[in-house]
């Protein structure tokens, strides 16, 4: 099992190297102390009550020699974190903007030309990108433990992060700052194109093209639109209703309405969530309008009808 | 008629009363100490139990006993009795209590009846953080806004439990301040001192002045949740990183009123074990001062992350760093004093040596999240989870027993059995090493804090873990079976079973009511060993 996980942006391999080298400043002191410690209980180990001791109260030479030396390194490990983290911090000019929108429990990206994805950040090779980002509700952290790189979202502020990511692959995102029941569902991908690639695909009419609306496309997108943060399909409670066995129910509403779950119930709860609320949960769930087609509704309620 | 007279002329050792009501209106410092050690040996299980469930839900991804809700709210609840219950009041309030008056050679702290009244305010707050079990609150012990004011569950009972239990902090300060100044022996200079009691000065200090504004924090998120008014709610115009800034500007301070005391506890045991002197008193002494002070300007290193700019960032690393410096002075001090003693590696000492071992590894990684490029990649990470218990576990904990260990035939007038207690400290010291050093390995390789779920490539780390938290309670309730066991079981305790030269080792085991027949008159420090 490696230490760290794979280094994907151009900071990650220093940050590594600071790491590295600080691993190797405490395991000398580590190793001192602990030497010293083990050697003076073993050699001085009590013998015999009434042992004579020497009255040594001090040494102003050793006392200064491990005040003095600690200071410096501390003060060379201080400007050498320093120093990169600036660099973390500090945008080059010619970045590719992305606006990150973190809300309970899922992320949402919006790129240049209008297109949206979410818990999905697609990013070319090699080209700066800078994120600017903000929560729509509870304090959130972006942290892709490949890139060496953490932001918290606040809903107060813009809060900016920016990265160069070095390798082709699909790379872990994380909430890093609590954020409730669904924290630690929220969960996205950065997957990495060749510019090329990226191109392409930015340039696509259909976000994902996709064949029929198929039970099958449903359950992806499922996992990659963030429903799994909240329903569940298991039948267990986590934030909204489960999807097992909801299709053909008849709800009970805060109102005391009672509606079917068909069709228009579910294509109506995606696109405005607040219009119906199921009595006993939170009117917490964001609206998917210009989010999901018409085709991924289909899809998700093919899904629902499997799970029975 | 010889008898009586003897009976009078033999002061009433301070256990030697029965009866409830005479606990619970007592105001002799030990007897409150032991109130102390009670209530927050009893928190200290509580706190334990929910990190265990915490732990057990780890054990595999997804549900293993609880469903996500109840988890959050789990290690909300350990997070906040142990860190409100157990470890601020820890040795400060127990310790701190028993010993203080007996080291400095008074019959009693300087308010004996306030004494009481905090131990009081500390119960009446713990009643109403463990009321708030009712419907418990879900934000961790951060209490983090806007979620702590937007989440449905009962964050206000919990808060303000918190803060009745500070002012016990506050006034236990305030009067070992007033104590430490004011009832000293005669002879007794500041420079001869047990460092015990200037840790607890530095301490006290603290109380005094960083408690009040978690207190206020605290205040505000309540009146905000009540009657709307935005402090910290971006909806509600207020600023959530305001927040953050207020309770770290207590909540900082707050490590080391933890800390510190065990430190002093280390540097009277190393000495006493070592029959040596301590190897660079002022150094150790002055120490305590210098982290006190630096610990009030380093708080926003808890926020590289949040979006403060640049050169706050900076000059809060810089901080840190400074922090690290008296605090590895201590280290390297405690050790020298080792040096051609004659070591006796008895339980407390094992437990002081664990302290130094573990604490600084908890130190040095925290060099790591102080330096800010690598604090981004660990931050809210399983490596601040295992940095924090490190030093919390590892430094206070050992510390703790340590002194439980050190004092306990002083203070309970018996022995308890040697052998049980080193095979439970093996256990203990496996056992935290292996529930807690994987999760530094967790966190360098990006497991967030507070998951409910993980993903599977983090599972044999978490079984690890999981695992050694078994084997920590085990070795805690080996422990603690022992020393219960020996009140009953135990030989009677010498005066000075391990020929410590401070004061509290002059007097009877336990001893009597008022401490002295006689003011002591002082004439040298308490670390003259192998002087001739």
């Amino acid at each position: 099992m490696s230490l760290l996980p794979e280094a994907a942006s151009d900071f990650a391999g220093k940050v590594d190297h600071i790491i590295w080298f600080v691993t190797v400043i405490s395991l000398i002191f580590f190793i001192l102390v602990s030497f010293f410690l083990v050697y003076f209980a073993i050699k001085y180990r009590r013998k015999k009550e009434n042992e004579e001791t020497p009255y040594i109260t001090g040494s102003h030479i050793l006392e200064t020699l491990w005040t003095v030396i600690p200071s410096i390194l501390l003060i060379i490990i201080f400007a050498y974190g320093f120093l990169v983290f600036r660099e973390i911090k500090t945008p080059p000019s010619n970045t590719l903007e992305i606006n990150v929108t973190g809300r309970q429990w899922l992320w949402q990206f919006k790129y240049d030309n209008g297109k949206t994805t979410i818990n999905e950040l697609r990013v070319p090779e090699g080209k700066p990108i800078r994120l600017v980002m903000k929560s729509e509700d509870v304090n959130h952290g972006f942290f892709v433990p490949a890139f060496r790189a953490k932001q918290d979202l606040m809903a107060s502020m813009y809060t900016q992060l920016w990265f160069k990511a070095t390798k082709i692959g699909t790379y872990d995102l994380f909430c890093t700052q609590y954020c409730g029941t669904g924290h630690s569902a929220m969960l996205g991908k950065v997957i990495v194109m060749s510019p090329e690639d990226y191109e392409k695909w930015e340039k696509s009419e259909e976000q994902v093209a996709t064949g029929a609306p198929s039970a099958e496309r449903g359950k992806e997108l499922y996992v990659q639109r963030g429903c799994n943060a909240c329903h569940s399909v298991d039948g267990t409670r986590i934030v909204g209703p489960t999807w097992k066995g909801l299709w053909g129910k008849e709800e009970v509403m805060q109102d005391g309405q009672k509606v079917t779950v068909d069709e228009n119930y579910v294509r109506e709860s995606i696109l405005e969530p607040q219009a119906k609320i199921v009595n006993g949960y939170p009117p917490v769930m964001p609206s998917f309008k210009g989010v999901v087609s018409d085709e991924d509704i289909s899809a998700i309620i093919a899904y629902m009808k499997t799970l029975k | 008629m010889a008898n009586h007279t003897i009976a009078e002329t033999i002061p009433m050792p301070y256990l030697e009363e029965k009866g409830l009501i005479s606990w619970l209106t007592s105001t002799d410092h030990k007897r409150i100490s032991i109130l102390y050690l009670l209530s927050i040996s009893t928190f200290f299980i509580v706190g334990g139990i929910a990190a265990l469930l915490v732990r057990l839900e780890l054990l595999t991804p997804g549900k293993t006993i609880v469903d996500a809700h109840t988890y959050n709210t789990l290690f909300t609840f350990h997070g906040t009795v142990m860190v409100f219950l157990f470890i601020v009041p820890g040795l400060a309030a127990s310790f701190g209590n028993f010993l203080i008056p007996l080291m400095i050679g008074a019959r009693d702290v300087a308010f004996p009846r306030l004494n009481l009244m905090s131990w009081y305010l500390y119960i009446a707050g713990a009643i109403i953080i463990i009321a708030s079990l009712l419907q418990p609150a879900d934000t961790g012990w951060t209490f983090y806004t806007p979620y702590s004011i937007r989440t449905g569950t009962d964050v206000i009972l919990l808060t303000f439990g918190i803060f009745v239990a500070g002012f016990s902090s506050i006034l236990t300060g305030l009067n070992f301040i007033v104590t430490i100044q004011k009832l000293r022996a005669p002879g007794m200079t500041w420079h001869r001192l047990p460092l015990f009691i200037w840790a607890s000065y530095a301490t006290a200090i603290l109380q005094v002045l960083a408690t009040p504004v978690i207190g206020i924090s605290l205040l505000l998120l309540i009146a905000e949740r009540v009657f709307g008014i935005g402090f910290f709610d971006p909806a509600k115009g207020g600023d959530p990183v305001l927040f953050q800034h207020f309770f770290w500007f207590y909540s900082h301070p707050a490590v080391y009123i933890m800390i510190i005391p065990a430190m002093g506890v280390i540097s009277e045991i190393i000495p006493v074990f070592s029959r040596k002197p301590i190897f660079g008193y002022k150094a150790i002494a002055y120490s305590s001062l210098a982290i006190a002070l630096i610990s009030f300007l380093v708080w926003a290193h808890h926020m590289f992350t949040n979006g403060i700019s640049q050169l706050a960032a900076m000059i809060f690393s810089f901080l840190t760093f400074l922090v690290a410096i008296p605090t590895a002075i201590k280290v390297f001090n405690w050790t020298a004093t080792m040096y051609r003693g004659s070591i006796d590696l008895k339980s407390p000492m094992l437990y002081a040596l664990s302290f130094i071992f573990l604490f600084t590894i908890g130190g040095l990684t925290g060099v790591f999240l102080a330096a800010l490029a690598v604090d981004v990649h660990i931050h809210d990470t399983y490596f601040v989870v295992a940095h924090m218990h490190y030093v919390m576990i590892g430094g206070t904990v050992m510390g703790f027993l340590a002194a439980l260990h050190f004092w306990y035939p002083k203070i309970t007038g018996k022995m308890f059995n040697e052998k049980v207690a080193k095979i439970a400290w093996a256990l203990i010291f496996i056992g935290f090493n292996v529930t807690f050093f994987p999760q530094f390995i967790l966190g360098t390789e990006g497991m967030p804090r507070r998951y409910y779920d993980y993903m599977p490539k983090y599972q044999p780390l978490h079984e690890l873990s999981t695992i050694g938290s078994w084997i920590l309670a085990a070795g805690l309730f080996l422990m603690a079976i022992n020393l219960i066991r020996g009140l009953s079981n135990g030989e009677k305790a010498p005066q000075n079973p391990y020929g410590s030269l401070s004061l509290e080792w002059q007097v009877p085991s336990p001893p009597p009511h008022e401490n002295f027949e006689e003011i002591p008159y002082v004439t040298d420090w308490t670390y003259g060993y192998g002087k001739k």
